[in-house]
This record gives structure tokens, C-alpha cells and sequence, in this order.
């Protein structure tokens, strides 16, 4: 004080206000870098034990032999292939189905009541739990038809698909400007080209990355395929018939006792983790290379 | 502030059909038209002439309902819903907003550019063709001639002849509205609406555009709506100035912009408000 002694008694208010919103700053931000650490630790512990393991356990066996009976040496090629199938699969289910009602939400139903209404029950569908979608399929497919089948654990994951290309396709709709609809109208170019031609091409990186990020969400899911699409020990491509899928495969190997079984959970689950941070990747290139453009 | 009584200042405007600023007849018209945003009552009573081979400017405030107007023109305002236009606008003397007018010939005939540049996301030469083979089945010869044509037309060929195939994205924002207007001409309109062209445009950008309409109206009939008055005075013959969804004057743009009959008309150009 002695040193600026021309200080009012509203510049020492002043100091001491400063002082005090310095020191809530400070500790505001200790507390918010100590919960991304937090965060960051699981993840980069969770990343660093699935690659050490997994590279460990890799071997070029995985790609070429089927999944072995407890004790023989084997890999992960059934399951590899079962998995790419049913995805490619749920994609195809879901995506078309998905851009579809996303453009009708986005371009006819807009802020309308019915469009609401299907945003929030889209929402429902978006949060339910996997497993539920998986015994719906169970029990609406595979009892009817008596049998699992690689084409209802699609069915599954076209459910999980749906809601993600839907609310997607909505969103990066909504993003391209009103004015490009209204100079494509304005050409008496009718509304469903306009649409197809002119606005999916602005919004195509980020349908595209929509349906990317529902197969990285589906590639990994577990508890939808256990009763639909169910687990082959063998080279199956037929959809009709149970199919193997690495997210399965995992889930049985990895609570085993066998220590050979064990390898493999470890060395699909690198390869899975891989695969969808590779989606992610690319997703988010997509989207960085080719903004919708905005205001 | 004397109250005037505003709803009589259109009748400034002759009756339907007698002719109006022009000696012949006009090409588009708004005979008491009112428009409304759900229930909010836009445009009161709006009667004027779009004259042929003309440029027609619409000026005033902020919120005056000039772009309302514009809009009704090419009925672009129908896409959104809850809003409704009453009164006539005619085209050729055909009232446009009938709604047995088929939409696609209006649009074909009344062209329109916008306040942003929007650009497909598509090549330069798409953006022209495109538009141009919705109405035609034309060789590939042909097309690229009309294509030619509406880019010399837009003044824009000499810029992008090297580079018909690129994004028209990368074009900058007064080669994207030149773009913008060769689209709309491409298409041999009658009419072309500009919805504050040069709003988004730095002045060089503007000069060009205005220029471009100087050479425009030789061939086709122009309304513009603009802020700038001293753009509405450079490009236009006629001139209306709106104030809160009413038509306050209209006549020859020497006359509003040099001497005005209505004060309103007189205090917005010198600046008063606005």
C-alpha cells in the first residue's frame, strides 16, 4: 500500500475484486485440467494395455485361420469375415432408410409438429440400450424363423444405424443455407431435385461421416449380436446361418480359462479398437476438408 | 410528425391496365397487394409497374417490406409455410399468384439472385448447366455454347474460361454473384429479380455488378432491391420507396431521387432516418 499511496478507496474495491476473480480463475482451472487428466488417464491406460496386449498376440494366423476348439492354435478369420458382413449389411439396412427419413425431417416435416415428434421418438431409439434392440430382433425374427442368422444380427444393427444417419443427415441438412434451396426454387427447378442434386451434394461429407461413425458405433457392439446373429466356429458366408463376429468372438474367448483363446480376445480387440479409431479418423477428416458452407 | 394516411399513396399508380410510368404496357405489376407473415401484415396495399427493359429499384428502411415485395414476384415466398400474398401480380397481365399459374414457367420467365452468392457446390460450367438442362435436352455442343453465352453474359467468361471444371466455391464472392447471375440468365428469363446483389461485395466487386445490370437491361427487365441509394440512383430508371409495408412513392428515379412529392420520400434519400 505504502508504495502507491494515491490509492482511493475504490481502487483498493478494484484490487481486491481483481485479487479475488484471480484466484477463482486459478482454482476453476486446476479443477477443470485435473478432470481432463482423469479422463485422459482411463482412456490412454485403456488404449495402452488393448494395443500392448493386441500387438502381442498378433500373428498372420489371425487373418487365415478359424477360430480354434479350446487348447488348438487358431484365428480370427470367420469372425473377421462375419463381422464384415453383418455390417456391410446393417449399413445397407440402415443407411438408405436413415438419409431418407433424415431429408424428410430436414426438408418437408422442418419445425412442424410431426417432424418433432419423430426427432424425439428418432431420440428414444438413439439412447435404447443395444441389448434391448438385440431381443427385439430375437424375438420378432429369430423366433419366427426358428433359427439365428447373420441377416437378423444386421437387422439389430441397422436399428442402432438408423437413429445415428437420421438425426445426421437432419442436422447437416438444416446446415446448408436456406438461400441455396431458394436459388435452386428459383430456377423452377422442383423441390425433390433440388433436394437430390443440389443440397445432398453440400451435405454429402457430413451424411458420410453419419454413417462412418454408426459403423464404427456398430463394429464394436456385442450384446445385439449374442441372440440374432449368435457365433459360428467355421467359414460361413451365408446370412441365413449363424455367423461368427469378432465382438462375440471376443466376449467368449476373453472369459475363458484358456490361455490361447485369451491371445485372441486380445489381439480382436486391438484390431476392432483400430478399425474404429481409424473411422473416427477419417471422419473428422471428411468433415475438416469439406465444410458445409455457412454464414 | 403528420399523421398521413398512407394507405391512399398507392393509388398513385394508374388502374389496371391503363399504362403507367411507361408508354406501353407494363411487364410485371402489383395491383393492391398485401402480404402477410402468419399475422403480421407485411405489405399494405402495394400497387406499381415493373416496366420492360427497365431497371426498377426498390429502396427504403430496414423492415419497409422491399424484399417482401421482391419475393412475391416469383412467388419464391410460398417454400415457407403460414405465408400468404393477396391482391394481384402480374406477369404479361396474367396474375402469377393464381395458383393455376404453373410455378416452373414463372420461374423459368422471373429469374432471381440472391443477397448472399450462393453457388452450387458444384463446377463453374455445372452451375450454368445445370440449370440449363432441366428445361432442355441439348447436344453436348450446344450446351457448352450456352453455357459460353450466359457466363459472357454474366461478364464472368474471361475470368473462368481456363477453369470451367473447378468448384465454383473457390470463385471469389463478386465472381460467385457474376456466377449467380449468369445462372439466372442462362435460362433466358424475362425478368430478373435482385435481392440486394452487391450487399455481401466490396465496392470494386459492386462496380462490376453494377455495371453488369447497366448492360442486362438491354435485354431484360430488372427489379432490384437495394440499401445503397446511391446504387438505386446509378442503376435504376424507376424507383419506389417503401415505408413500413407501404408503397410512400413511385415514379422515374431523376423525380424521387431530385424532386420528391412526398416529405417521407424526401427525408429518407437526404439521409433523415433510415
Amino acid at each position: 500500500m505504502n508504495a502507491t499511496p494515491a490509492m482511493s478507496s475504490a481502487d483498493v474495491i478494484a484490487a481486491r475484486l481483481y485479487m479475488r476473480r484471480r484466484i477463482v480463475n486459478g482454482i476453476g482451472l486446476v479443477f477443470a485440467m485435473a478432470s481432463t487428466l482423469f479422463g485422459l488417464f482411463w482412456l490412454a491406460w485403456i488404449l495402452w494395455t488393448t494395443f500392448s496386449r493386441g500387438i502381442a498376440a498378433l500373428s498372420p494366423a489371425i487373418f487365415t485361420k478359424m477360430t480354434p476348439p479350446p487348447g488348438d492354435a487358431g484365428g480370427l478369420a470367420n469372425a473377421f469375415y462375419g463381422s464384415m458382413m453383418i455390417c456391410a449389411l446393417a449399413i445397407a439396412i440402415g443407411a438408405p432408410i436413415g438419409i431418407a427419413a433424415g431429408t424428410f425431417l430436414a426438408e418437408y416435416a422442418k419445425k412442424s409438429r410431426l417432424g418433432e415428434v419423430i426427432r424425439f421418438v428418432n431420440d428414444i431409439l438413439l439412447s435404447a440400450p443395444s441389448i434391448v434392440l438385440g431381443m427385439f430382433v430375437y424375438t420378432v425374427v429369430v423366433r419366427t424363423v426358428g433359427h439365428y442368422s447373420g441377416l437378423s444380427g444386421a437387422l439389430a444393427l441397422a436399428l442402432i444405424v438408423l437413429p445415428v444417419v437420421v438425426r445426421t443427415t437432419d442436422e447437416m441438412l438444416q446446415l446448408v443455407p436456406s438461400a441455396m434451396r431458394e436459388a435452386g426454387l428459383s430456377l423452377g427447378v422442383p423441390q425433390w431435385k433440388v433436394t437430390m442434386q443440389v443440397l445432398y451434394r453440400a451435405a454429402l461429407p457430413g451424411i458420410v461421416t453419419g454413417v462412418l461413425l454408426a459403423l464404427a458405433r456398430i463394429s464394436g457392439e456385442t450384446a445385439p449380436l449374442l441372440f440374432t446373429a449368435f457365433d459360428n466356429q467355421f467359414w460361413s458366408s451365408n446370412v441365413g446361418q449363424p455367423l461368427a463376429s469378432v465382438p462375440v468372438v471376443i466376449y467368449k474367448f476373453a472369459m475363458s480359462a484358456d490361455d490361447g483363446w485369451k491371445a485372441l480376445a486380445w489381439a480382436g480387440a486391438f484390431i476392432v479398437t483400430l478399425f474404429v479409431l481409424a473411422l473416427s479418423l477419417i471422419s473428422r477428416a471428411i468433415l475438416l476438408r469439406n465444410k458445409v458452407p455457412n454464414d | 410528425m403528420t399523421d398521413v394516411h398512407m394507405s391512399n399513396v398507392a393509388l398513385i399508380t394508374p388502374a389496371p391496365g391503363a399504362p403507367a410510368a411507361t408508354a406501353s404496357a407494363p411487364k410485371m405489376a402489383a395491383r393492391n397487394l398485401d402480404f402477410y407473415y402468419d399475422k403480421f401484415h407485411a405489405l399494405k396495399n402495394v400497387s406499381f409497374d415493373i416496366a420492360e427493359k427497365k431497371v426498377t429499384a426498390l429502396i427504403g428502411p430496414s423492415g419497409c417490406g422491399k424484399s417482401t415485395l421482391l419475393r412475391i414476384f416469383n412467388r419464391i415466398y410460398s417454400i415457407y409455410p403460414k405465408l400468404r400474398a393477396e391482391g394481384q401480380a402480374l406477369l404479361d397481365g396474367d396474375n402469377i399468384l393464381d395458383p393455376r399459374y404453373p410455378l416452373n414457367r414463372l420461374r423459368s420467365k422471373v429469374g432471381m439472385v440472391f443477397q448472399k452468392p450462393v453457388p452450387f457446390p458444384m463446377s463453374i460450367y455445372e452451375n450454368i448447366a445445370y440449370a440449363i438442362r432441366h428445361y432442355e435436352k441439348l447436344s453436348r455442343s450446344d450446351l457448352d455454347a450456352r453455357v459460353e453465352e450466359a457466363l459472357h453474359q454474366g461478364a464472368l467468361w474471361g475470368e473462368v474460361k481456363d477453369k470451367l471444371k473447378q468448384s465454383a466455391l473457390g470463385l471469389s464472392g463478386g465472381q460467385q454473384q457474376r456466377l449467380c447471375i449468369a445462372r439466372a440468365v442462362a435460362l433466358k428469363p424475362e425478368v430478373i429479380l435482385l435481392d440486394e446483389p452487391t450487399s455481401a461485395l466490396d465496392p470494386i466487386a459492386t462496380g462490376k455488378i453494377e455495371q453488369l445490370i447497366e448492360e442486362l437491361k438491354e435485354r431484360y427487365t430488372i427489379a432490384i432491391v437495394t440499401h445503397n441509394m446511391q446504387q438505386a440512383s446509378r442503376v435504376s430508371d424507376y424507383t419506389a420507396f417503401m415505408y413500413l409495408g407501404e408503397l410512400i412513392e413511385f415514379g422515374d428515379t431523376t423525380t424521387i431521387f431530385e424532386n420528391p412529392t412526398k416529405k417521407m420520400t424526401e427525408d429518407y434519400i437526404t439521409g433523415r432516418y433510415g
